[in-house]
């Protein structure tokens, strides 16, 4: 923890980089140290990944200098930034599923020996590296098979493998439950104790103030400040990276409502041979009533859901809107009778990027009478109810023609979101409703929800964000290999607590 | 924090900013941008065969003076829209599947599939003059629809994607027609070096606008390109076939079956590319035989690229091969191997393709950068450090 007098490992100098359409950074300083954890905080949309992505050659900035280990740099491509020693673990892990530990690891550094791959070098190479890291995982067994922490495990020693002394990671807690995080946490320490320089990105605070030696703050595409751990604290911390409060999703009194909106039973996805991504999930959404849905993605949430807006094949099962029973009912017929979907990807389900807001706005919406002039769309009325969607919703744009790809993410979001409130919903079905969004942009969200909950919407909320989840929830069930596994009360649930279930705790019956 | 958690300031600033950027006027000036730029492919496309015929040793301004000489007689003009005829129509359709995000190679086999079946059924009925071609053109239609709806019904059932099987589907269709027409359809009455189908009878002909010159085929080709726009850029169908081309995952997360827009999309490429060789059978030949004219399908493609699927854009697109295609034969007599007009049809559609890409491209750069900096201004003093 001795940050004092030690030798610089990493130093920016006035770094700028212009891009269009996102913030781009300016004057940009930064020092860190040797053999420390270095940890880099701001908002989504910060500029964070701009200055990694220089770091580690991904483009080249505008301006400014990069020093590493005392020499000036100037990579032209990532092998450039990991010939000196510098490796990247990215937020979205780039592993062969059909590969198995080992050869991801030496996948693309393959030792050879007169050509021909020598296995057992790198078997001897690399659990020397992981020993010396604390890393323990089976070289041998299928990525496929491994859990989300085992696989960033293995991204951790591919980028040791490589030789990297400095190690940027790029958000890496945001997959992981509050266990993992710790397990992730000791293998840093053991990584810095055996010399190691590491530079880790976040936007969680209560993790940062926990494991880094330093930490710089940025905001709006420069670097505000770099403090101590020991001298801030969360609420300190969140203004520094905000430039305001904090907002939170808690403070408020529901009414839950008597009447079921939401009735599902004993719904099942997959059947015979394969693996039942949801099995037997049962639970019903009252009247102004948040359903939090909790789990490790990838434990079913995504069929779920889509099970509910009748996208996918049930093989067993049924799901009840208010009176009517559409288990077998289209999706169109599912979205008007109620029902509003956020989905989990915005870009892939949510959004036509290239075509203008309006178009996004009227998507889904079109047969609506309002919208419908004869066989023809009525244009402007689809003009004006985007306009409204803009206004309330705040989104931040030019005007309703621009194509979508030209906002940023968090007001692609509030759209989407606007998008889904507008026609009055019964039921929302919300996954993952602040993912990527900036501060601003998840607080207008969560008032949102709040404000159509208390005005009786029934919502279903999934999200991997555990303080959303309990902060606006009236009702959290965990979800683990497609069964429901456990029903808390979000008043007495700790983040803890869910990480446990989620990871396949057991709930003992009350 | 309440209810009333809002960002800061940010009322009004959206209001404030479409004064910073007016919808309409930002429109046309794309659709500007769009124009100039398929202008300048074309200028491009001409500069770099003309290179070409310098090596080969002719004078390219000569060529391309005698081209625009012969090109603005009166009667090559009209030659001109008549081979643009069946070229917006084979283009339509194809623009049909691009909309959808699906290629549709197969209107080549679907055109002349339709354009036997059409004459066949043509000749076998008797009906009043207007009703007659009236019959004969849903005829052809509806083979068409027929023969796209194979590889509609492959894609959805099978999932083969439509690239391959219109490609196949093309060679099916040469083999089937040649078949059909030597097994039953051929007309043997006539001692005739021509051979064909049974000729249409009289109500059957389609009267020429100019007669020997211009077909009133034409003048359907036009009301196709038309209908085009209507159906898939003002109406709620249309609005569903191209959300569900635009990203088919969230059109169909809002409820638009994709399945059902890909057969909707093929169907009606189908018909459209039914009509395709109309002119020649109503208008020339009354009858399908040598004569029907084959490529019009590949032609179709390059007409729908250059004119970027947009109805105006496909009509001028169409127009210029049309104009290039009539004057090949005053580029024969002044020495200059008429095949350099295919050369340059070709080197067109690079550039075409290439120019756009690079425009759209940009513009995307542009448009992402206004947006931003429109918005930078806005911010309320004090949100930047």
């Amino acid at each position: 923890m001795n940050t004092e007098g030690s030798t610089i490992a990493v130093e920016l100098n006035g770094i700028e980089k212009r891009f269009p359409g996102v913030i781009a950074n300016h004057d940009v300083t930064l020092i860190v140290r040797s053999g420390t954890i270095h940890a880099i905080v701001g908002e989504n949309g910060a500029g964070k990944s701009t200055l990694m992505n220089t770091l580690y050659g991904m483009h080249q900035p505008d301006a400014g200098t990069i020093t590493v280990n005392g020499v000036e740099q100037h990579f032209k491509s990532p092998s450039d930034a990991i010939a000196v020693g510098i490796g990247m673990v990215h937020q979205h892990f780039m592993l062969a599923d059909n590969f198995t530990v080992l050869e991801n690891i030496i996948l693309g550094a393959e030792p050879t020996h007169l050509g021909v791959l020598s296995i057992g070098d790198a078997r001897k190479r690399i659990t020397e590296i992981a020993a010396a890291s604390g890393t323990h995982v089976d070289l041998d067994a299928l990525v496929s098979d491994l859990g989300v922490g085992q696989r960033q495990r293995v991204e951790i020693l591919k980028v040791l493998f490589r030789g990297a002394r400095i190690l940027i990671l790029d958000e890496p807690t945001a997959v992981l439950v509050p266990q993992e995080v710790d397990e992730l946490f000791t293998t840093l320490r053991h990584l810095v104790d055996d010399g190691a320089t590491i530079i880790f990105i976040s936007h969680k605070l209560d993790e940062v103030l926990a494991v880094s030696d330093e930490i710089t703050v940025i905001r709006d595409g420069t670097t505000v400040t770099t403090v101590l751990p020991r001298d801030v604290n969360r609420a300190t911390l969140g203004e520094l990276m905000v430039g305001a409060e904090l907002p939170s999703p808690e403070g408020r009194e529901s009414q839950v409502g008597t009447t079921v909106l939401l009735k599902v039973q004993g719904l099942t996805v997959g059947s015979g041979g394969q693996r039942k991504t949801v099995d037997d999930v049962s639970f019903a959404v009252h009247q102004a009533e948040i359903v939090g849905i909790a789990g490790v993605e990838g434990n079913g949430q995504f069929e779920l859901c889509e099970a509910i807006l009748g996208l996918t094949a049930i093989s067993a099962g049924s799901v009840e809107i208010g009176e009517h029973d559409v288990t077998s009912s289209s999706t169109r017929e599912r979205k008007s009778v109620g029902v509003s979907y956020i989905p989990f990807d915005r870009h892939r389900e949510g959004l036509m990027l290239t075509s203008p807001l309006w178009e996004n706005t009227l998507l889904g919406r079109e047969g609506e009478p309002r919208f419908v002039r004869g066989p023809l769309v009525n244009t402007a009325e689809a003009h004006r109810d985007c306009n409204e969607i803009i206004d309330r919703f705040d989104v931040m744009t030019p005007s309703e023609i621009v194509p979508v790809f030209a906002l940023s993410g968090g007001n692609q979001q509030k759209l989407l979101v606007g998008r889904e409130l507008s026609n009055n919903p019964k039921i929302l079905i919300a996954a993952h409703p602040t993912r990527g969004v900036d501060i601003g942009a998840q607080a207008a969200i969560w008032a949102e929800l709040r404000r159509a909950r208390d005005e009786g919407l029934a919502v279903v909320l999934i999200s991997a964000d555990l303080d959303e989840l309990i902060g606006l929830s009236d009702t959290i069930l965990v979800m683990y290999d497609g069964r429901i596994t456990a029903t808390l009360d979000p008043a007495t649930a700790t983040p803890k607590m869910l990480g446990t279930f989620m990871t396949g705790g057991k709930q003992e019956v009350a | 924090m309440g209810d009333e958690t809002r960002i800061p300031a940010a009322d009004g600033v959206t209001r404030g900013l479409s004064k910073l950027m007016t919808p309409k006027l930002e429109n046309s000036k794309n659709g500007l941008i769009t124009t100039a730029s398929s202008i300048a492919a074309v200028v491009l496309a001409l500069v770099i065969s003309g290179i070409m015929l310098k090596i080969t040793g002719k004078d390219p301004i000569n060529a391309y003076r005698k081209m625009i000489e012969t090109g603005l007689e009166h009667d090559k003009l009209l030659e001109a829209l008549q081979r643009a005829t069946p070229l917006m129509l084979s283009a339509v359709a194809v623009a049909i599947g691009f909309k959808m995000n699906l290629f549709n190679i197969g209107v080549e086999g679907q055109y002349l599939f339709a354009a036997l079946i059409a004459s066949v059924v043509g000749a076998a009925v008797s009906l009043p003059a207007p009703l007659h071609v009236a019959f004969i053109l849903l005829v052809a239609m509806a083979a068409g629809s027929v023969w796209a709806a194979l590889a509609a019904v492959l894609k959805v059932k099978r999932g083969v994607n439509e690239v391959i099987s219109t490609i196949m589907l093309n060679y099916v269709a040469l083999s089937v027609i040649q078949w059909l027409f030597d097994t039953w359809f051929r007309d043997n009455s006539k001692s005739d070096l021509n051979v064909k189908t049974k000729v249409l009878p009289r109500s059957a002909w389609m009267p020429d606008i100019v007669t020997g010159r211009l077909s009133s085929m034409f003048i359907v080709a036009i009301a196709v390109v038309a209908l085009y726009w209507v159906i898939v850029f003002k109406s709620r169908f249309g609005f569903r076939l191209r959300s569900s081309g635009m990203n088919s995952v969230a059109a169909r997360t809002a409820g638009i079956s994709s399945n059902r827009m890909i057969v909707s999309a093929l169907v009606m490429s189908g018909a459209v590319a039914g009509l395709v060789a109309m002119p020649s059978v109503l208008g020339d030949i009354h009858a399908y035989g040598q004569g029907v004219p084959d490529g019009l399908g590949f032609a179709g493609i390059a007409v729908a690229l250059l004119g970027r699927n947009h109805p105006l854009g496909i009509m001028a697109a169409a127009a210029l091969y049309g104009f290039l295609e009539s004057t090949a034969g005053a580029l024969q007599i002044q020495h200059v191997p008429n095949s350099i007009i295919d050369v340059i049809k070709a080197i067109i559609v690079l550039t075409v393709v290439i120019v756009n890409e690079a425009v759209t491209r940009s513009m995307n750069r542009r448009t992402a950068s206004r947006t931003s900096s429109a918005l930078q201004v806005a911010k309320p003093i004090g949100a930047t450090a």
